[in-house]
């Protein structure tokens, strides 16, 4: 295990997870007229429909399927699957999802490039987080031609680990990311610098997302203060 | 304690559900609330207003939040006017509500900044010569350097620089000037001063203390309307906004209220609801079209056609069919219709009307002693004498007390009813000749040709004058209703036979050819004009703007409206008359900022130039004149008199006494005491020696000689180069010495007519100016080309005083913070200057005598100068008597060691000679005293036991106290002075006041109505709203013309041979500037010449501010010029296209708004668009795309020039030359190149046009 390995994928994580819970934290109660999604649909609207659903579509289902995914321990999912047969699901699901996200994130993307007012309005972070979204979809695409040489999951059980290892605290994490391919490491290591730069840009909308909205009453008022 | 945590209360969260559970009530956390109140938190409000030319003077309360201004919003707490009135508030509009934005915005001025050149020039010299007056000598004696810093002035390059340093420079080049030039070649222009009396007053207190020169502002804006002092010799009195609603009928001729008189505009709308009727009448569709029963658009630049046949109409059917008894009682009381004007012979037998005749004409003066030369004549009706009435000018000063409008007989007090026509007792009929101009031939207007001499029949009266021959006399009513085309049926003439007579002068039908404007609607609106006013006795009123007063002749349209509204008796009463609003000229406690601003206190007279006089001259305009006499004369005219250029005009007029120069002779006026002395004699008599003999003569007679340069400039308040620089690419090349626009040749490159009065120089100098400094808050134009950029206080960071015309309250400007970064405010500023000057000066300049040259002027009694004839002095027609036949000339002493003590403090000519204006005077030692107490007294030096003037509300009070508008006492001195001169006790106006004074924090605390005064011509009291004119009419106050009342005939020679004693249709003049461009430079797009027409902002404030964000956002974020579908569809231009404007002066670069608003013919350009927001290079000149005045140069008026004679006479903004535009064409077409001339890459082509 590489001293690299160990520092990227062994320490990393946590560097990052830290800036990212303590760093939300502080942004909510510090900035809270910071706190929002920046939409820029008011100034152009024109092929919104199409490039922002594609993209939180996409994202949405890439998100719950890394989630599942990797940390759904193995004893849960193998009396009904294989692993392998967990590897082509995902290869299918993350596959189309992953289609529609990146192509949804290139419109993004080049709106927020090319668009004046867009560009004019919104800051440097802005176009920052979107290309960074883009590089990480592309790579996570990537990592679907070498999967496709080894469909029996053994790649993704090492990635599982990996992340099981992180998130609950079982050490010696980077030891299961010895031997998969460098892209695979290359997408992870992007995906931790997602989440260390989380609370310095317009994802922290993703905390608020108005989950409560869909049983809610039709109205609310708060007593009096 | 923190927004998360007190999220986390997932288990003691409480829902109480209500509605079967269709809501609930919750406890969450209501703190973000707190992020909406505190936005709209503050730490205080504070009274101010925006000190800008709007003449809005609205009330605002301005928001402060950590020391820093946050937002305004309007007032609500005016004084309540009457039951029947709607209140004035809430007054404002989003111009004024965006200023705010301008404090910490990034064209705020923060430091003072100088030129990078200037500076290292000045530190250069400064570290080699320890005194700072020999150092600034070595810069501008220097050719290679002066030109070295001159010629890159509007190119940028400005440094941090710091007040000492500034201040020693300032103070430097104003000595070393007025030592080796003389003070009167330093200069300041600022405009307006009821914008904020107290920063006008630092800096011409200053000037005036020095003996600098105030340049004019009004005349050279062109809202000047020579009309009024001509008709009434009155500057300009018109109606507070509120007395709209007092009225009954409503035309709005070349006025567009809602966009230019924003908080005003609410009395147009409501005086609707009382059924009053409203009509427009504008050449393009304006916004006040929809707020109008009707709207008439007759072409641009012909409304005195118009006006005309408005005048045809009423005085054939309400004076001569069916006289209205109140109209011809008020015009035999109010006008000169009865005054008798003698008839000159012309050699085909038939007559042409002269001069009044006077009471001097008669056989024994008709037992006037006392100015009989000033006393015109009429005849009693009852008796059939010849009388001298009172109330002319001849009684105005000759201390008798009978100037007053009383119909009395001058020489027996008895009650006399003046004859008007004199057709039932004639003694013969003649055949009177009067000039028609409507068949000049022009490029761009139609007209409709008839003779250009027009005879009428007429009743005369035979006489024998004093001389012993016989006279033939007629009343201005016959030769009125002959003007108009209306005959008196004595035979067959060339008046009109009926509306319909589209050949006959002034008719209805005439005018259609020439306006465009149907005749029936003409007759309509005429017969509802003229009855309303028959039946509501004078609640008809004409509500105007200055559009109409920017063309050459301006007279003819405004006394085309003045004509109307005094045939039908408007004039002076409530809710009738003459409302012209262009700027905010009132100055309404005048008399108490005068002494302020002029430093009377410490020496009188103060140096006072008219600003159009001065830039035609210095600015080398006059160079280009291509105007010529021939073609404005009258076909009337002696033309054995009249000869030479414009220029020439003017300089006579200089040496007659009847205009003002600056600079003033062509010799340093402090060496003039020493010279006499030598020569043994006074300063005067050797003067005027000089001046026969030649060895002196006026500074205007040479102004490209060295010696009679302006030399340094003060510009604040104003932006000079970005809005009102008429000619402004002349500006630049002559005065300033900078790159330039100019197309055209000058009269020696063309082989031009040469000036008679003025020496040619072959090579004009350029850069005439050695400094010019401009105070500022923001980076204007003017600053972008001045040497020195001063911070100035912003309107929310300063004490000062403003009023305006379209209501009765003064109003503060408060300091709600502290001057930005390093500004200072105006008066501050000042006061620094004149303090360093004090120090250096020393060893250059100490007590000394200075030659001040005044002219004639109006409302003193030299306004009675030649009453026959004009003859010059320096042609051996007449004598030079300094005052009668030239202008005064008097010793003035300047302590110049002591500028600082007399700057900060009331001299003591106010005790000694009293305060007063307008023609009367009263004691102010009550005054003094009192200030001496409010202000205190310095304690030391040599100003001790003088009240200060140390901060800007002792200046405040100090015009408070002074003013009789604003100090109740004061007005009742004031006054009873005015019932010396008119016989008449008018104290009762006031003495209900007597007690009442207005302070600075009374106004702070909510602004105040002003008390009536004699300084104007309106009463402000319980029953009435102001309204101009209403004391001349109820209080029998003459006007303050020759003849005492409204005049229709001006009958100096002059206004005889330009063909204007009576009113006449004149098409606008040719400029000249089309033709040598015209397809000269093409872009290989067409072009088409268009009349350039510049009206007032909607998205600027009044003349500034268009750099504006928030106001630029509105719009299209840079220059635009406006044009009609059809004008656009020839040119292949639409909409947002950029365009190239130019003519002979210069070049514009706009882009092109098209629009149905536009009739063909014309663009228009809001005036004063900042040539520093987006705006690109012009093809034609290689520049950066000029301002409105780019493509225009002023060409002044012969007969704005005369003076000496009543109203016709100067007076300081009060008459003059004035610089009007409107009659100037541009080339327009699509650009091809848009050129940001900056290398970034972003310049584009525009399609050619197919």
């Amino acid at each position: 295990m590489s001293y690299f390995d160990s520092l990227f994928f062994g320490l990393y994580p946590y560097v990052a997870g830290a800036v990212f819970l303590i760093g939300s934290w502080l942004r909510y109660d510090q900035a809270q007229y910071t706190w929002r999604a920046g939409s820029s649909q008011m100034l152009s609207n024109s092929g919104m429909r199409v490039a922002s659903n594609l993209f939180h579509v996409g994202i949405l289902v890439i998100f719950f399927g890394h989630l599942v995914g990797l940390l759904t321990p193995h004893w849960l999912y193998e009396p009904f699957m294989s692993p392998g047969t967990k590897q082509v699901l995902a290869i299918l699901i993350g596959g189309i999802a992953g289609a529609a996200c990146w192509y949804g994130a290139f419109l993004l993307f080049m709106r927020r490039k090319n668009d004046p007012r867009v560009r004019a309005t919104g800051s440097t972070m802005d176009l920052v987080v979107i290309g960074i979204l883009l590089v990480q979809v592309t790579l996570g695409l990537l990592t679907i031609i070498p999967t496709l040489g080894h469909l029996d999951g053994s790649n993704m059980l090492k990635l599982a680990e990996w992340a099981q290892s992180v998130v609950f605290f079982k050490g010696g994490a980077a030891a299961h990311l010895a031997d998969v391919g460098f892209i695979f490491k290359l997408h992870i290591f992007l995906g931790l610098t997602i989440f260390l730069l989380f609370p310095f840009t317009r994802l922290v909308h993703i905390w608020s997302v108005p989950v409560q909205y869909v049983n809610r009453q039709y109205q609310i008022v708060r007593a009096r203060g | 304690m923190s927004h998360f945590i007190d999220r986390l209360n997932f288990f003691k969260r409480t829902q109480t559900p209500f509605s079967n559970g269709h809501g609930a009530m919750t406890e969450e956390s209501r703190d973000w609330e707190d992020g909406y109140r505190k936005r709209w938190q503050h730490d205080k409000v504070v009274r101010s207003t925006h000190g800008v030319n709007c003449t809005g003077s609205c009330s605002w309360k301005i928001y402060v939040k950590n020391g820093l201004v946050t937002w305004e919003t309007q007032q609500t707490d005016y004084p309540r006017t009457r039951p029947d009135l709607p209140n004035h508030e809430p007054r404002g509009c989003p111009r004024g509500a965006s200023y705010s934005w301008y404090m910490y915005s990034a064209n705020r001025l923060k430091y003072p900044l100088m030129r990078r050149q200037l500076m290292e020039l000045w530190r250069g010299a400064r570290s080699k010569n320890p005194d700072p007056v020999t150092a600034w000598a070595s810069i501008v004696e220097n050719p290679a350097m002066a030109q070295s810093y001159k010629t890159r002035r509007g190119l940028g390059g400005f440094v941090r620089s710091s007040w000492d340093e500034v201040n020693e420079l300032i103070a430097a080049a104003n000595v070393y000037t007025a030592k080796q030039y003389g003070p009167d070649r330093v200069i300041g222009f600022s405009p307006i001063p009821a914008m904020s009396m107290v920063s006008y007053a630092a800096g011409s207190r200053y000037l005036s203390l020095i003996g600098g020169v105030c340049l004019s502002f009004y005349d050279w804006y062109c809202d000047l309307p020579p009309a009024s002092p001509m008709v009434w010799g009155e500057q300009t009195d018109v109606p507070e906004s509120a007395d709209w609603y007092n009225s009954s009928y409503i035309i709005a001729w070349g006025s567009n209220v809602p966009q230019t008189r924003t908080p005003d505009a609410h009395f147009f709308t409501e005086v609707r609801y009382k059924g009053t009727k409203t009509v427009a009448i504008t050449p393009d569709y304006a916004e006040v079209a929809k707020h109008a029963d009707q709207w008439l658009n007759p072409k641009q630049g012909t409304d005195a056609a118009l006006a005309m046949a408005f005048g045809h109409v009423i005085l054939k059917e309400f004076h001569v069919d069916k006289p209205s008894a109140y109209f011809t009682d008020y015009v035999r009381r109010y006008t000169d219709w009865p005054n008798l004007v003698l008839l000159e012979a012309r050699d085909d037998g038939s007559y042409q009307a002269g001069r009044f005749a006077r009471a001097s004409d008669f056989v024994s003066g008709l037992g006037e002693e006392q100015n009989p030369d000033w006393k015109t004549v009429a005849i009693d009706d009852a008796t059939g004498e010849i009388i001298s009435p009172n109330g002319s000018i001849g009684y105005r000063w000759d201390g008798r007390g009978q100037w007053n409008l009383q119909q009395k007989d001058g020489k027996t007090h008895e009650d006399v009813a003046l004859s008007l026509s004199l057709v039932a007792r004639h003694d013969t009929v003649v055949d009177v000749a009067l000039p028609y101009f409507g068949g000049v031939p022009s490029d761009y207007f139609q007209g409709n040709t008839l003779k250009d001499i027009l005879k009428y029949k007429l009743p005369a009266r035979k006489v024998t004058l004093a001389d012993g021959s016989e006279g033939l006399l007629v009343s201005v009513y016959d030769l009125n209703m002959a003007n108009y085309g209306v005959g008196c049926g004595l035979g067959a003439d060339d008046s009109a036979k009926d509306f319909n007579d589209a050949k006959a002068p002034y008719t209805p039908a005439w005018q259609e050819a020439i306006t465009g404007v149907p005749r029936d609607k003409v007759i309509r609106i005429a017969r509802e004009f003229a009855d309303t006013a028959d039946k509501t006795k004078g609640k008809s009123m004409i509500i105007v703007g200055a559009g109409m007063n920017h063309w050459y002749h301006m007279d003819m349209n405004y006394r085309g409206l003045i004509n109307m509204l005094a045939m039908c008796g408007c004039v002076g009463q409530s809710g009738g008359g003459w409302a012209h609003y262009v700027g905010q000229e009132k100055l309404r406690p005048q008399t108490g900022w005068l002494p302020l601003a002029f430093g009377l206190d410490w020496s009188r007279p103060p140096r006072q130039m008219n600003g159009t006089s001065f830039f035609y001259n210095h600015s080398s305009q006059w160079r280009y004149e291509k105007l010529e006499i021939k073609e404005i004369l009258s076909p009337l005219a002696n033309k054995a008199r009249q000869s030479g250029n414009l220029i020439d005009y003017n300089v006579r007029a200089e040496r007659m006494g009847w205009l003002p120069s600056a600079p003033q002779l062509n010799t340093n006026p402090l060496r003039i005491a020493q010279a006499a002395k030598d020569a043994g004699m006074s300063p005067a008599d050797y003067t005027v020696a000089s001046l026969k003999s030649g060895k002196i003569a006026f500074a205007a007679e040479d102004p490209d000689n060295a010696q009679n340069f302006p030399r340094n400039l003060f510009v604040w308040r104003s932006n000079l180069l970005g809005s009102s620089g008429k000619g402004h690419e002349y500006l630049l090349k002559y005065l300033l010495g900078t790159k330039h626009g100019v197309q055209g040749k000058d009269l020696g490159e063309m082989g031009g007519v040469k000036p008679q009065e003025v020496k040619w120089h072959q090579d004009a100098p350029e850069g005439k100016l050695d400094l010019l400094v401009t105070l500022d808050f923001r980076m204007s134009t003017t600053c972008l080309y001045s040497d020195i950029v001063l911070p100035t206080a912003t309107w929310y960071e300063k004490d000062d005083l403003n009023t305006s015309d379209m209501h009765p309250f003064i109003h503060p400007l408060t300091a709600a913070v502290d001057p930005s970064w390093e500004a200072r405010s105006d008066w501050e500023i000042y006061k620094g200057i004149a303090k360093e000057f004090s120090r250096v000066c020393v060893g250059h300049l100490g007590v000394e005598t200075d030659l001040v040259t005044l002219p004639l002027l109006h409302d003193a009694p030299a306004e009675l100068g030649q009453a026959f004839g004009v003859k010059d002095w320096k042609k051996g027609q007449c004598d030079l008597i300094p005052g009668k036949t030239a202008p005064a000339l008097i010793a003035v002493e300047r302590n110049y060691p002591e500028t600082y003590a007399r700057f900060t403090s009331i001299g003591p000519l106010m005790e000694k000679l009293g305060n007063g204006g307008k023609g009367i005077g009263w004691n102010t030692e009550t005054e003094i005293a009192f200030l001496g107490k409010l202000n205190h007294q310095h304690t030391s030096g040599t100003n001790e036991g003088r009240p200060c003037l140390n901060s800007a509300i002792d200046a405040a009070e100090m015009i408070l106290s002074l003013a009789p508008e604003t100090n109740g006492q004061v007005a009742v001195k004031a006054w009873a002075a005015l019932s010396k001169i008119t016989g008449i006790d008018h104290t009762h106006l006031a003495l209900n006041k007597e007690d009442e004074k207005i302070r600075f924090r009374d106004i702070v605390a909510q602004p105040r109505k002003i008390i009536s005064s004699p300084t104007w011509s309106g009463l402000e009291d319980e029953h009435v709203s102001y309204n101009a004119g209403y004391t001349n009419v109820h209080e029998l106050i003459p006007w303050r013309t020759l003849t005492g009342r409204q005049q229709f005939y001006l009958d100096h020679d002059w206004m005889r041979d330009f063909g204007e004693s009576m009113l006449v249709y004149r098409p606008p003049i040719n400029t000249k500037t089309i033709k040598p461009m015209l397809n000269q430079k093409s872009n290989g797009n067409p072009e088409l010449a268009l009349n350039w027409i510049t009206p007032h902002q909607k998205w600027g404030i009044h003349s500034t501010y268009t750099d504006n964000l928030l106001m630029l956002t509105l719009s299209r974020g840079g220059p635009i010029v406006w044009m009609s579908e059809d004008d656009a569809k020839k040119l292949g231009i639409v909409d947002n296209d950029w365009i190239d404007l130019f003519n002979a002066n210069g070049a514009i670069a706009a882009r092109a708004v098209v629009s149905q608003r536009v009739m063909p013919g014309m663009v228009m350009m809001y005036h004063a668009q900042e040539r520093i927001v987006n705006v690109p290079g012009s093809a034609i000149t290689g520049e950066r795309g000029g301002i409105h005045n780019s493509v225009t140069r002023v060409c002044p008026k012969p007969t704005h020039m005369i003076g000496g004679y009543a109203q016709q006479a100067y007076g300081f903004n009060y008459y003059g030359t004035v610089g009007s535009n409107r009659d100037e064409f541009v080339i327009v077409r699509k650009m091809t190149n848009v050129d940001w001339l900056d290398g970034e890459g972003n310049d584009t082509i525009q399609e050619a046009v197919k």
